[in-house]
């Protein structure tokens, strides 16, 4: 039986990170992004500013629930990198976050939070163990292995809760959901700028002062950099730093060269001495980990109790930010965010979320502009009907005018529009997904 | 294979690839190792049972109980009906290589679309049912047609598209029915507008099977029809096996793969049928849900042959119809769901494991075969 080696696509490499580069370039990975992303957050201010009942567009409370919202998504996301990078699909991040909630809710209301959280890693990687069994040892079709591991997962942890749980000694235990957690995680305010306190003494609160005068572009500025460092949990905090730590990992370390190298070309990577099932073994078990700990940041920082049917979707938007993300851990926190944010707005600002109609209508207008200058005609029609739409909505629609379950599926529908704008100029690791056995092409 | 002697006849009379001798033997490892993958499974479900204290023998019982009840056979038959659909709708992308994870959100705009559109006719029964058919297949067809339209336009894979039009058909169809097809009756229940009688479905057994099972084996032997014995199903099987030669034969890749989809969406769309023409009459939030695994699994078990499709789909109905006397004997339901999915796992793996069995002896009696005619030559 004989391998196919797919050849990657013809996108441009990736730019190299050189030290001239400031951070800000390195992170979005090019000049054109940044400055598009900073023309946004422009618009985006001018609206908060100039309309009615937008403050909460970039309020820190906004702020605040998206940080809080994106960082399971993050670990999916980072989970689905680790796995891809390696060469396995991974459609089960979902069921490895399921058993994550699980066992991080049961743990950390046994013996309190930081064992929750060791405990959601090592569920979830119990799910990868699973999936690498199937995918790497058996050659089983990666979806479909995934497909299967959610519904185990499911099956499993709702027998589990109705073991354990269905009984009426536990208060508030239920076949759904887990008791009530005592403790939880600590929480900290940066202080000078978010007003922390040092000591006993409450430092000046810098950004919320900003917050308040509402000035364009400063206000909104205070607004995101008090939400970013007020009430951040220590679970956060751990979120956050596996990003640098992934990309130092996975680009800076020989550990790194190779599992990527397996993702990209085992044959190559088996030829150069490379152990190649072992190595898809340790991703599948790092990605499991990070897809438990996001599972365990459900049960444990975002809410205090593991409850049925918790990661709501949350694993395969993940995946859809490593693909979003180019199969960057820079680029999986960036669409995190994106894929974070209206869920914050949904639940902290409802009264805003309308004012996205009109942030919609100005970047189809922008597309509009841009499409006639190239002389694309059929872009031109289409961003003129989006925009069309988006504006005659916003102009219709009062206060609580948008429908709950229609805000609900704003992330899903940015994900099909991100994947339908950038699908073609990314570049996935040339062998994720496709069967492998060590000695095959010899 | 066992005349090795060199073809003695002008070239295009030779059979170029001789049809090794298979299909009974093959058949036969197939189905002895698909047994053995559910055997497996229920050993699983017992020890899991069994250490969790629970009685596993009372399991075992209860499958005996089921097996030798009529009314229960009836169930186990009538749970089955929308499986078979849902499982030949999945088996249909299989063929092409397409992964349609969206079954689920497919059936669901099926039913909502075919209760609210439904309800806006005045039809003699036989056309009403047709007609709310048609809307189904439809609507299924559509939603489908964006994950094929994204994929084939702008390169997005598939699987993440129809998972996320699977959530996206959830919030779409609960705004819908919230604020357009919400049909206030005196009694407390919320649903659309009832159907009116003459788009019921017939019963088979009066309140045990309905008639859609006939729909389904029908589903089943038109797949059969489509994808094994015509050109375009030639065609579909041919770039689902090899993209790259199929592109080379003239089949346009892109078109397949429209086709094919919508095929799959459009009997997806029929899945919820059942419940919405044999059960609730309207559409409501106690709206089916899971056949999308649940067709994913019995086509993988039936591995895409539509009698293998209807057999694993009446396995999985019979697994769900479990569900009630389990729960009687204080056994959590949940027990089959881990069945269905250790099912599905020991499936695929034991067909991997037989495959690769399988390509190594036939590779390595090929090898026999020319050593012994290089030797003759």
């Amino acid at each position: 039986m004989s391998a196919t080696i797919a050849l990657p696509d013809s996108a441009p490499p990736p730019p190299p990170d050189s030290p001239k580069m400031s951070l800000a370039l390195r992170v979005l990975g090019s000049r054109k992004l940044l400055w598009t992303g900073l023309s946004l957050f422009v618009v985006l201010s001018i609206i908060r500013a100039t309309q009615d009942g937008a403050d909460d567009l970039t309020s820190s409370g906004t702020i605040e629930t998206t940080l809080r919202f994106t960082m399971p998504i993050l670990l999916a996301g980072l989970a689905g990198l680790w796995a891809e990078r390696v060469g396995v699909v991974n459609i089960g991040i979902e069921g490895m976050m399921i058993f994550g909630t699980w066992f991080g809710g049961y743990a950390a209301w046994k013996w309190g939070p930081w064992v929750g959280l060791l405990a959601a890693i090592i569920g979830g990687m119990l799910g990868g163990l699973i999936h690498a069994v199937a995918t790497v040892t058996f050659n089983v079709n990666h979806v479909i292995s995934g497909v299967a591991l959610n519904t185990l997962a499911f099956g499993s942890m709702r027998y589990l809760s109705e073991l354990l749980w269905d009984r009426s000694d536990i208060q508030g235990a239920g076949i759904s959901q887990s008791p009530q957690q005592k403790s939880a995680l600590p929480r900290f305010d940066l202080p000078f700028v978010s007003g922390g306190r040092i000591g006993s003494w409450q430092s000046p609160d810098l950004m919320g002062w900003f917050e308040k005068r509402g000035w364009p572009i400063l206000g909104d500025i205070g607004g995101i950099v008090k939400g970013l460092t007020t009430n951040v949990s220590a679970g956060t905090l751990i979120a956050l730093s596996l990003v640098p730590i992934s990309v130092w990992v996975l680009w800076r370390t020989r550990f790194g060269l190779r599992l990527r190298s397996s993702g990209e070309s085992p044959q190559a990577a088996e030829s150069l001495g490379v152990r190649v099932i072992p190595l898809r073994y340790a991703g599948l078990l790092i990605s499991g980990g990070f897809a438990g700990l996001g599972g365990g940041y459900l049960a444990i920082v975002a809410s205090s109790y593991y409850r049925q049917g918790q990661t709501a979707n949350k694993g395969f938007i993940g995946l859809a930010t490593t693909i979003a993300g180019n199969w960057r851990p820079t680029g999986v926190l960036a669409s995190g965010f994106l894929f974070g944010y209206p869920e914050a707005l949904n639940r902290v600002g409802r009264d805003a979320i309308r004012h996205l109609l009109l942030f919609g209508f100005i970047i189809a207008l922008i597309w509009c502009i841009t499409s006639l200058i190239r002389g694309k005609w059929a872009r031109t029609a289409f961003g003129a009907v989006i925009g069309g739409l988006l504006l005659q909505q916003w102009l219709i629609i009062d206060e609580n005018g948008i429908s709950e379950s229609l805000t609900g599926g704003l992330p899903y529908a940015i994900t099909l529009v991100v994947l339908a704008v950038f699908s073609q100029r990314l570049r996935p690791p040339a062998h994720a997904g496709m069967p492998y056995r060590p000695g095959d092409s010899h | 294979m066992t005349d090795t002697s060199i073809d003695e006849r002008p070239r295009h009379l030779r059979i170029a690839n001789p049809k090794p001798a298979r299909n009974r033997q093959d058949a036969l490892v197939i189905l002895a190792s698909s047994l053995a993958a559910v055997l497996l499974s229920l050993i699983v479900a017992g020890l899991v049972l069994w250490v969790s204290g629970k009685d596993a023998t009372a399991l075992f019982e209860k499958m005996w109980e089921n097996l030798t009840s009529s009314n229960k056979l009836y169930e186990m038959v009538d749970r089955a009906t929308p499986m078979i659909i849902a499982g030949v709708a999945v088996a249909i992308g299989f063929k092409m290589n397409l992964f349609n994870i969206g079954v689920e959100g497919q059936y669901l705009m099926g039913v909502f679309f075919a209760a609210v559109i439904g309800t806006q006719f005045e039809l003699p029964a036989v056309l009403h049912v047709a007609l709310i058919m048609v809307v189904a297949l439809v609507a299924g067809s559509l939603w489908a047609a964006v994950a094929a339209v994204l994929k084939v336009t702008r390169g997005v894979n598939e699987v993440i598209a129809t998972i996320m039009l699977n959530a996206l058909a959830l919030n779409l169809i609960d705004f819908l029915f919230t604020e357009y097809f919400r049909f206030e009756s005196a009694s407390l229940d919320v649903k659309t507008k009832p159907l009116p009688t003459t788009a019921w479905f017939p019963e088979l057994v009066s309140g045990r099977l309905s008639a859609y099972i006939l729909v389904a084996l029908a589903v089943a032997l038109i797949y059969w029809l489509i994808v094994f014995k015509s050109r375009f199903g030639y065609r579909l099987r041919a770039s689902g096996v090899n993209a790259g030669a199929a592109r080379t034969g003239g089949i346009a890749a892109k078109k397949m793969i429209l086709a094919s989809m919508l095929l799959s969406g459009a009997i997806a769309g029929l899945t919820g049928l059942k419940y919405l023409l044999g059960e609730s009459y309207a559409y409501g939030p106690t709206r089916p849900e899971g056949f999308g695994f649940n067709g994913i699994a019995v086509a993988l078990l039936g591995r895409n042959h539509p009698a293998g499709i209807v057999i694993s789909a009446l396995l999985f109905g019979f697994l769900d119809s479990l569900s009630g006397p389990l729960q009687i004997a204080k056994i959590p339901s949940s027990i089959v769901l881990v069945i269905k999915a250790i099912i599905l796992l020991g499936v695929v793996i034991v067909n991997e494991v037989v495959s690769v069995k399988v390509a190594r002896r036939t590779a390595d009696r090929t090898a026999a075969q020319l050593e012994v005619a290089g030797a003759a030559a």
